[in-house]
Parts: structure tokens; sequence; C-alpha cells
């Protein structure tokens, strides 16, 4: 057994770590692609309805989002309780949707202008009529693709 | 000057795992990964004040009308006056059935929407008959509940589902999920059973 040197050295050789480095750019890097920094706090308790013919939507940086319900405690006392509207991280009226979607659009590539998405994430106890406001003006805006957002029913 | 050439020291590489891991979990926990579902819908444009005079004329018979009171308690109505079919009361998942057979008019009554051939001609079936006017109203009051009026939106979008799926089934063997949504078997099913679901502004009901 001339071959395995019994006399020889029995430490194990060091791992080399030379390359982890570039392993976990790469997962870094993957993680910066798939982040969306635009998450808003919200300032509405939000509680969508249930459905069974949800779809799920493609392509996040298509979907612009209308926040409606009622202000969560802590803004309760500056905008009482009725249903309000949020958009990006402050409440609004009806009047500045109009506005609020015209600059989302600017803001879009030319190309993806038509495929603009409205998510309206608005909870299961508003009353339709601050909804139907919104949705005149979301007309008037001519940003014709909605979703209603909701969950699926189990 | 006596310039002595010196060996510049190797940078010690050991740290650039730590602060990449640092960054990895800043992004990490940053990262919402959940895509946001929902009903798809389109509304109409706003409507042209030139054209306001010009009222559509739409057949009582292709037009069925969900409305939703204050209370919440759904009623629907269907048909011209003499043959008027309505009732008070129904729940949201009643609607699908109903909705299904309104669409469809599968016994061609009198006052259910009547068939058109397909014009154009739909893609593999040609100017197949189709109830092509017919129109779902959803009216609401302003103080009804959003999830009343979701669930209504669902139910009626399960009809459409449901019926574009049995047609799929029944013509072409498949799931109507399964086609392409540009292919032209799907176009077809889609041409048979276009979605016609009308966001009315809505009327005011007594009291409020």
């Amino acid at each position: 057994m001339g071959k395995f040197n019994k006399n020889g050295s029995k430490e194990v050789p060091e791992l080399n770590t030379s390359s982890l480095p570039d392993l976990i750019f790469s997962i870094l890097f993957f993680f910066m692609m798939v982040t969306s920094m635009r998450e808003v706090t919200l300032r509405v308790e939000l509680n969508t309805p249930k459905g069974t013919e949800i779809e799920k939507l493609e392509k996040k940086s298509l979907v612009t989002y209308v926040y409606i319900g009622k202000p969560t405690k802590e803004y309760r006392s500056k905008m009482g309780t009725a249903s309000q509207i949020q958009l990006n991280d402050d409440f609004a009226s009806v009047d500045a949707i109009g506005e609020y979607i015209y600059q989302e659009r600017e803001a879009m590539p030319e190309r993806d202008k038509p495929f603009m998405r409205v998510s309206m994430k608005i909870d299961e106890d508003t009353q339709m009529g601050l909804i139907t406001d919104v949705k005149m003006a979301l007309r008037e805006a001519w940003a014709l693709n909605i979703v209603y957002s909701g969950g699926k029913r189990k | 000057m006596a310039k002595k050439k010196r060996k510049v020291p190797g940078l010690n590489g050991s740290s650039l795992a730590d602060i990449s891991f640092i960054l990895l979990i800043f992004f990490l926990v940053t990262t919402s990964m959940d895509t946001d579902t929902g009903l798809v819908r389109r509304l109409p444009p706003p409507p042209d004040p030139n054209q306001m005079d010009e009222d559509v004329k739409v057949k009582g018979r292709n037009v069925m009308v969900v409305s939703v009171n204050m209370n919440n308690e759904i009623m629907y109505y269907y048909g011209d006056e003499s043959k008027r079919v309505s009732e008070m009361g129904v729940k949201a998942e009643d609607l699908r059935a109903i909705a299904k057979e309104f669409i469809a008019n599968p016994d061609n009554k009198a006052n259910m929407p009547e068939f058109h051939p397909a014009d154009p001609p739909l893609p593999l079936l040609g100017a197949y008959p189709v109830t092509k006017n017919h129109i779902i109203s959803v009216q609401t009051d302003r103080s009804t509940s959003y999830n009343v009026y979701f669930q209504i939106q669902n139910e009626l979008m399960a009809a459409y589902n449901e019926l574009r799926d049995e047609f799929a089934m029944s013509k072409f063997g498949k799931h109507y999920k399964d086609f392409h949504p540009e292919s032209d078997e799907a176009l077809a099913v889609r041409g048979v059973y276009p979605m016609k679901i009308s966001e009315a502004e809505p009327k005011k009901y007594g009291g409020n």
C-alpha cells in the first residue's frame, strides 16, 4: 500500500472561501432586483374582501395603488372615523386622484403607459358612495384598467 | 534620493463577505414578494359631454339589473314590462346561476337576450349565434357596503368563467384556462360569452 502515505500530514486542508463573496453578491443582486422600495406605510385599516375569481397581477411596476378605509387609531383624532382615501403616504381627497394618476403615469416608461393598472385596496366595510366617486375620478383620468383587490376565499 | 521599490501588500478581502451579508439581509427584510391579487375589471371611458342627449337604446330583454339598497338587500330583474322576472332579497351566491341562465339563454326565452350571428365572424366558429347585446348592470346605493358589491362582482365573473369553461369543454374538449389567452380557441370562447358588466353610476333609492 505504498500509495497511501500514513506518515503524511493528516490535517484537513482549509476550505477555500474566496468565492463566498461572489455567491453572496449574486443572491444580493437577486433581492435588489425583486425589491420594491415604494412600499407605503398604511394609514388606513385594510381588510380586503375575499372572492373565488381572483386573478394574480403580473408586473408590479405597472400597478398603482389607491387605498380606501377607516383611518388607523393614531390618525383618528385628526381625521375622524369616516372612510378616507390614501395615496402614497398621505390622506387625500377625491379631487387629488386625477393629479396622482397623471403623475404616476408620467413616471412610467412610454411603452408601459397603456398597460397601467390601478389596484383599489378597499376595506370591506367601506360604503359604495366614496368608491363610486373614486371610480368616476379614475374614469376622468383615463385610468380604466382597475382591480378590486382581494384575497382568495378558502 | 534613492527610491526603493516597495511591494504593495495585498488587500485583505475576507470582510467582503460580511459586508455583502449585511446588504443581503437588508434587502431580504425590505423585500415583499407577495403579489397583489384581485378582480380585474375595465371601466368605461369618461362620458362624452357632446353625446349626452343621444341616449343609447337597449332593448328591455337584453338588460339584467342587479341592484343593492342601503340595507345591503339584493334584488334583480330582467325582461320587458309584460314578461318581467324580478326577485327581491336574493343572496349573492344565488346570482351566479341566475346570471348564467340570463347570459346563455339556453331555452331561447322571450324575456332573455336575443341571439345574433357573431359579427365579425368568430375564429373557428364563424357566425355563431351569440347574445352579444346583453348587459348586466350593477346598481348600488351610496351607503351599500363594499363587501356586498365585491361579492356580486365576484359571482357575476364566476358566471362568465363557468359558462366559458363549459363551452370550451363541450366544443374543444379543454378547459378555458388551459388555452393561451390569445389563441383562436380562447378568442372564440370569449366571443361567444363577452363579459358585459356595466359599471353604472349609483342611484339614490329613497331615504338617505
